[in-house]
């Protein structure tokens, strides 16, 4: 079966929970075909707002609705809502605390053909920062889709970072998500890869070539980036003793900043971060190619592994 | 046209001359504030509070109460003395506006203060906010209008009009718009520092129903208020022309009256030539 990419997969699930919960409303700035929200839109269309391209507007709008007792799900690509419309989902979404999902789509280089002006590497570090916002990064299309109900019932702002890609895929249907919950995806006592959203099935990859090498590598999912699960990662510093993380994001203010600030917080263990260098990108012919060349392959976090057991005392 | 007994205007202009007092009150009080467009938007706030709008200070989340956005949130002053007015919270919390522990904040916050609809304060949010708020009303089948205060100066950010594209798309005849056009804004004169005119060819332009008064006229603003609730097709804007700091000699058109507290001789006199005007 040919793998869907993760926006179908959450186009769809939108689309079916849309019957299931009639306070549902989306929202898109002219990206639907994009997004995927067209599902949605196909199926109920005085339910959608197509507000045109004016992302901060976008945002706005979906605030009224949440005051009237809607709950929005505002889509648009990441690098947009997460610069332009900035101050926007600050303030009228964090600060005044209204129930806005935000629906990040293209996120990170996964509109590798439009270039740099669309790759979202640094939404992260800046909806990471925001009090009151809710941050997860699905790892594969199944748990894309997963999430649609969680964080529509979650009452709150929430910011849902997509891929337009298929990703690897790493769950099975049994999966059921928690927001601030990590998932443990494999055990291991030497080093742990702690890794969101496209890394983590890079990130398994990595651990089985680090096993060859006799490297037994625990690899944790942290699908929320906030509120970060500080238990289960300060439980595997103290277990393993090494940590690398990996995000398809800035090394800057993303999972890296977040892991490294809780463990400095507690008792601190070498760290690696993979993740692109503070930099911008450049345009390619597919997503796969684009991540291994700036500096996200799976032989960067098996190198970073490496780094970090050599630095372990 | 709707007609309104003189004994209703009457006691709406005291109102809003008592607003007037209250606002300078405190804005001295508590040393900070911005007395000009807390001033030019007195009979509007009036007008909406004392008579037009659909409220229970009871219940401020009564799902069918009409919605009040202050998008120019600096005048948070008068749209607090109003609310302490119609029971919203005590009169006494005016007194202590912007202290530590009172949850009157320098801008209005809808998470502190009952009756405060939305956080307002960076400029250019409100009309976009009430675009959503009017949509949620008609998917859910509620009757309740949305009134959406601006400032001049504030339609100079897109996103005013963005949203005002928004309503018209979307023909949302329940929200009104008003533009309290006092021509004055922090820097200097509105037409100096961006130029907005012509204003009531822009909003025709962006499709809206566009009705132009004095906005010191109580009579107008009333009659405002009933026509845009006749238009059923498409939304309304109210340009009312209005006086930066009206009511006190030396405010008035005094861009530097945009957000300073007046001092012990200034306040006095303010008080003096508001009550004079009983």
């Amino acid at each position: 079966m040919a793998e869907i990419s993760m926006r179908e997969s959450y186009g769809r699930a939108l689309a079916a929970y849309g019957e299931i919960n009639p306070d549902v409303v989306v929202l898109d700035a002219d990206t639907s075909s994009s997004t995927l929200s067209c599902f949605f839109a196909e199926r109920f269309p005085d339910r959608f707002f197509n507000i045109g391209i004016a992302e901060p507007c976008m945002v706005d709008v979906a605030v009224g609705l949440a005051l009237g007792g809607k709950i929005p799900f505002a889509n648009a690509f990441a690098a947009l809502i997460s610069l332009r419309a900035m101050e926007q989902v600050r303030t009228c979404v964090c600060y005044a605390r209204t129930n806005v999902k935000l629906i990040a789509g293209y996120a990170g280089l996964s509109d590798f053909k439009d270039g740099p002006t669309h790759h979202a590497i640094l939404d992260i570090a800046m909806v990471r920062v925001l009090p009151e916002m809710t941050v997860i990064v699905p790892a594969d299309a199944l748990e894309a889709g997963k999430w649609v109900p969680v964080v529509a019932e979650y009452q709150g702002p929430v910011y849902l970072r997509l891929s337009r890609a298929a990703t690897i895929p790493v769950h099975n249907d049994s999966l059921q998500v928690e927001i601030g919950k990590g998932i443990t995806l494999r055990e291991g006592g030497d080093v742990t890869i702690i890794a969101t959203g496209s890394m983590v099935g890079r990130s398994l990859l990595a651990a089985e070539k680090l096993a060859k090498e006799g490297i037994d590598a625990r690899v944790l999912e942290i699908h929320t980036v906030k509120p970060l699960d500080v238990d289960l990662i300060r439980q595997a510093a103290e277990e393993t003793g090494a940590i690398v993380t990996a995000e398809e994001h800035s090394i800057i203010g993303g999972l890296g900043g977040a892991v490294a600030e809780s463990l400095c917080a507690g008792r601190p263990v070498p760290l690696e971060r993979v993740g692109i260098a503070d930099t911008f990108t450049c345009t390619a012919l597919d997503p796969e190619s684009l991540m291994d060349a700036w500096g996200l392959a799976v032989e960067d976090i098996v190198s970073a592994a490496r780094q970090v057991l050599a630095r372990k005392s | 046209m709707s007609y309104h007994p003189e004994a209703l205007i009457a006691e709406l202009e005291e109102r809003a001359r008592e607003l007037r007092i209250a606002c300078l009150d405190m804005i001295y009080r508590r040393g900070a504030g911005h007395p000009g467009g807390s001033l030019s938007a007195a009979e509007i706030i009036a007008a909406l509070f004392f008579h037009k709008l659909r409220l229970d200070p009871k219940r401020p989340d009564w799902p069918e109460r009409d919605r009040f956005i202050l998008s120019k949130g600096h005048a948070s002053a008068i749209l607090y003395a109003a609310l302490a007015r119609l029971g919203f919270f005590p009169m006494e919390d005016l007194k202590h506006w912007g202290e530590l522990s009172c949850h009157l904040q320098g801008h209005p916050d809808r998470l502190k203060t009952p009756g405060v609809e939305m956080t307002t304060g960076i400029l250019g949010h409100g009309l976009a906010i009430g675009t959503g708020l009017a949509l949620a009303a008609r998917l859910n089948g509620l009757n309740y209008r949305v009134y959406v205060l601006l400032g001049d100066g504030e339609c100079q950010a897109g996103v005013v009009w963005e949203g005002a594209m928004v309503a018209a798309k979307y023909r949302l005849a329940k929200l009104t718009a008003i533009v309290d056009y006092n021509g004055v804004q922090l820097d200097g004169p509105v037409h100096e520092i961006m130029p907005l005119e012509p204003l009531v060819g822009k909003w025709r332009a962006f499709n809206w129903a566009v009705l132009e008064i004095n906005g010191h006229n109580m009579r107008q603003v009333l009659e405002a208020l009933d026509t845009a609730a006749e238009i059923h097709d498409r939304p309304t804007v109210i340009v009312a022309h209005t006086t930066k700091g009206k009511g006190v000699s030396f405010m008035e058109n005094d861009s530097r009256w945009h957000g300073i507290p007046p001092n012990d001789a200034q306040y006095a006199q303010a008080i003096a030539e508001l009550r004079g005007g009983a």
